[in-house]
């Protein structure tokens, strides 16, 4: 009997794309190129420096704690990011608010547990003034977010030209309050860092807000033809990294425990950095916050491993990142060229 | 039988933009249950209309009433609220997601405030099999060709409005040319779950190009040309013949009186030859022979594939099959280069985008192609070109006579005819014109088409695409007339070759 079904099951479907191309394809793959490269420089690490205490488990959580500000900065980048903007008044929302923060404890005697809300919702109205412009002016995020970095900075010159240090009491045991994990300690910074990463990706991944961010990254117009408001996700986005960076800026001054006009000047080159290595599309709608995290140890370990072998300058950091970014932005490029059939 | 309320009523369109009137008072009734065909030429405003009603544009003028209450809406999303859901002409979907999310996403099944994603799976999985179509729903959008793309918005659009039941809240589904990429089972799917639509109620809009398309789902039609509202029938009362002459906006007797014939006969030996040139969802494949001295007309109505195929003669879209010989050389047309290598020279439609640059002179204009041809290390020397530059503004009496004039500030007529110049002087074999006329005054098109009659007297091959066509008819010694992008007929010209009998074979797609 022949009866002629439309569709074969077992035939495969030529409208269905390869195996081979679909794991080329596949968007987790930066992400684990990106893992693959930590385990490896952590590896070598092992290797060479074993005798001079590389292997101990809190080198290894040093990591996060000596750059629990640059993954928050981070992970409100990779908001912006997949959205397919940019925000380069990162460093200077962190410098400004260990300003706003010294100032305001030592200056003005106010409580620190006063001082963080005052100084997230500064950072996050901060990014929702860039947001609205660029939502509803019209304008490039590159431009609108440059005059962020100039104004942040200016605005810190006004609180003070010199440096405040930070001698309150309570911050002082914040600062060195030593969470054990493992054989090691973290610090508070290293867990809110990494609390910060849990909910990111909670809410990229798991919220209607999360996936209108991946959306407008995709297509922004096609975002507003499927009747999605798109408008406020923009401006929400960069709320969030306004908020991260004033985050960042709060763990920033407890590492420190000063306020500088001059802090993290240029970090949001180093946050775009690690948000590009851990494999998130610059074009957006692209990429993983837990790569993010991959980006920032890696960023991380090459500072440390350049100090463990001594005798390197410190500018080899800037450098092994140059070549690096480089090298992971040609992945990337070879790799969507791949994914569009 | 008394026609029941419409469902969605638009009165008085009126939409401009800068420099052009999209919709000028347009009236628009769409009632429940039935298939509503918007009809009219490329650029006769049907996208607007919709993106007018969706929101997409804000509206200069006219209302719309949505079930008897008078509507406004400012965005895509509050239209989709009220129960309109539309595919737009250009693909609206997210690449980067996957498949389940662009179907559903604006409305993922949550739990205080998670998305539930083994649902969301399941319920695009659902509304996927009520197409009857076979996507993973899990791969991302990008994965897959366009026509699976498109079919992807159609089901996005189906599912929109879901309160109790998929397809539920959807009173009303726009269709901007769905079916232009998808194959012919694809497009069966299509049409059955569009009845099935139907029969539930919903009211759907559907643009389409193709004729046959519209006989076959369609039981309304509202015509469009420039704008303006031609009229509204059944699809029974009107054949289609008498659509495509609202279409094109002449009466058959009209277009017979301006018909006569004056064409010279030394056409020469062969000089371009296609044979089984196409691309996929373009054109289909055709063959053509042009002449030297030949002028052959294509004929067909606005976006049957007329600028498709001149592309493909050039270079300028690479053809998927088929191969072209010029002079008894095969051109391989994998760019433009290659067709101007053989003697081709394209002028295109789209004068302002494609070809001139108005801030140069005409001067400058007109050795551009010129200079391309001897490349740029090889400058014309200035004597030579400022008198060829004269020679062709006194041929082709450009007016002002000024080389040093800005294109900009020309008439649309003279801006043409630079365009020309900057063709002619290169001294191409084949002249392909692309609405050469389209948009200038009276005067200048008929200059222009003296100018063609005397440059094929000279032995030049012509390729000439009008939208009116008599012109075609008055100047082509061979046409061929296109259909659903679809080369159906080539006619010797001839005094039996009519109006008529052209617009039969356009209305018919067949080879009487
Ligand atoms: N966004 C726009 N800006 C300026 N002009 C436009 C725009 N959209 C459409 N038009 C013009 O409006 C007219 C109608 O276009 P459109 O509605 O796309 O036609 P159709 O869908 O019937 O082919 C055309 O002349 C087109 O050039
Ligand atoms: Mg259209």
């Amino acid at each position: 009997m022949t009866t002629t079904t439309t569709r074969e099951p077992a035939a495969p479907d030529s409208r269905t794309p390869g195996r081979a191309a679909r794991i080329l394809a596949d968007r987790r793959l930066p992400v684990l190129v990106t893992a693959g490269l930590f385990l490896v420089m952590y590896a070598v690490g092992l290797s060479r420096y074993q005798n001079y205490g590389f292997a101990e488990t809190q080198v290894f959580l040093n990591l996060f704690i000596d750059n629990s500000y640059l993954l928050v900065a981070a992970v409100g980048a990779t908001f912006v990011i997949l959205s397919g903007g940019i925000d380069l008044s990162v460093g200077s929302v962190i410098g400004f608010t260990t300003m706003f923060t010294a100032w305001l404890v030592e200056k003005q005697g106010l409580p620190i547990v006063v001082v963080i809300p005052m100084a997230l919702a500064v950072g996050a109205f901060g990014g929702y003034l860039m947001g609205y412009v660029i939502q509803n002016f019209e304008i490039q995020p590159f431009i609108v977010t440059l005059a962020g970095l100039f104004l942040f900075r200016g605005l810190c010159l006004v609180i003070s030209k010199e440096s405040i240090s930070i001698t309150d009491s309570t911050v002082s045991s914040m600062a060195q309050a030593q969470i054990s994990l493992g054989g090691g300690f973290l610090s508070v910074g290293a867990v809110v860092s990494l609390v910060v990463l849990g909910v990111a990706f909670y809410v990229l991944h798991h919220t209607r807000f999360g996936r209108r961010v991946y959306a407008i990254g995709g297509n922004e117009q096609s975002a507003l033809l499927m009747g999605l408001p798109q408008g406020g996700t923009k401006i929400a986005v960069y709320t969030v990294s306004g908020f991260c960076s004033a985050l960042a800026g709060l763990l920033f001054a407890l590492y420190i425990q000063s306020g500088d006009p001059l802090h993290a000047t240029g970090l949001e080159l180093d946050a775009i950095a690690a948000v590009v290595i851990g494999g998130t599309l610059l074009t957006g709608g692209s990429g993983y916050v837990v790569g993010t995290l991959f980006g920032v140890l890696v960023l991380g370990l090459i500072k440390s491993l350049i100090q463990f072998e001594g005798t390197l300058s410190s500018w080899w950091t800037k450098i092994a990142t140059g070549v690096l970014l480089c090298a992971f932005i040609l992945v990337q490029r070879t790799m969507t060229s791949r994914r569009s059939p | 039988m008394a026609e029941p309320l419409p469902v969605l009523e638009m009165t008085g369109i009126v939409k401009e933009f800068p420099g052009v009137r999209a919709l000028s008072g347009v009236d628009f009734r769409l009632f429940p249950g039935e298939i509503h065909a918007l009809l009219g030429e490329n650029g006769a405003g049907k996208s607007t209309l919709i993106k007018v009603l969706t929101g997409v544009y804000s509206l200069d003028g006219g209302t719309v009433t949505l079930n008897g209450t008078p509507v406004r809406f400012h965005s895509p999303s509050q239209a989709q609220q009220a129960g309109i859901s539309t595919v737009y002409q250009e693909v609206n979907l997210c690449p980067n997601l996957s498949v389940a999310e662009n179907i559903l996403i604006g409305r993922e099944p949550t739990r205080f405030g998670r998305i539930q994603w083994k649902r969301l799976r399941r319920e695009a999985a659902e509304l996927v099999d009520r197409l009857g179509l076979d996507i993973d729903v899990d791969a991302p959008l990008s994965s897959y060709p366009l026509a699976v793309q498109q079919l992807v918005a159609i089901v996005r659009s189906v599912g929109t409005g879901d309160s109790d039941g998929p397809g539920s809240g959807t009173r009303v589904l726009i269709l901007d040319e769905p079916t232009s990429s998808l194959d012919r089972d694809e497009v069966l799917e299509l049409f059955a779950l569009m009845r099935r639509l139907k029969d539930q109620g919903v009211a759907i809009l559907f643009v389409s190009h193709f004729l046959d398309q519209i006989y076959e789902v369609c039981d309304r039609m509202t015509v469009l040309r420039n704008g303006a509202l031609v009229g509204e029938h059944l699809v029974r009362d009107l054949d289609q013949v008498g659509l495509v002459q609202l279409m094109i906006g002449k009466a058959l007797d009209q277009l017979e009186e301006l018909h006569d014939h004056q064409l010279h006969a030394d056409v020469g030996e062969s000089l371009l030859t296609a044979d089984g040139v196409g691309r996929t969802g373009r054109i289909a494949p055709f063959d053509l022979e042009i002449k030297k001295g030949e002028v052959v007309g294509l004929a067909g109505l606005l976006g049957s594939g007329r600028t498709e195929l001149a592309r493909l003669l050039f270079g300028a879209d690479q053809p998927d099959s088929g191969k072209v010989t010029i002079g008894g050389r095969q051109v391989p047309m994998s760019a433009p280069n290659d067709a101007i290598a053989a003697g081709v020279a394209f002028c295109s439609e789209n004068r302002r985008a494609e070809g001139l640059v108005p801030d140069l002179t005409v001067r400058e204009n007109i050795v551009l192609a010129l200079q391309a041809a001897r490349g740029w290390t090889r400058p014309v020397p200035a004597a030579q070109r400022d008198e060829l530059v004269a020679k062709y503004i006194k041929a082709l009496d450009i007016r002002p006579a000024d080389p040093e004039a800005r294109v900009g500030q020309l008439s649309g007529g003279n801006q043409q005819k630079v365009l020309l110049a900057r063709w002619l002087i290169t001294q191409p074999k084949l002249l392909i014109l692309d609405e050469p006329t389209r948009g200038i005054d009276i005067g200048a098109k008929a200059e222009i088409q003296k100018l063609v009659v005397s440059l094929s007297e000279d032995g030049m091959a012509v390729l000439y695409i009008a939208a009116e066509l008599e012109e075609v008819l008055r100047l082509s010694h061979t046409i061929g007339v296109l259909r659903d992008r679809k080369l159906v007929a080539k006619l010797a010209n001839g005094p039996e070759i009519t109006p008529t009998r052209i617009l039969e074979t356009i209305a018919s797609g067949e080879h009487q």
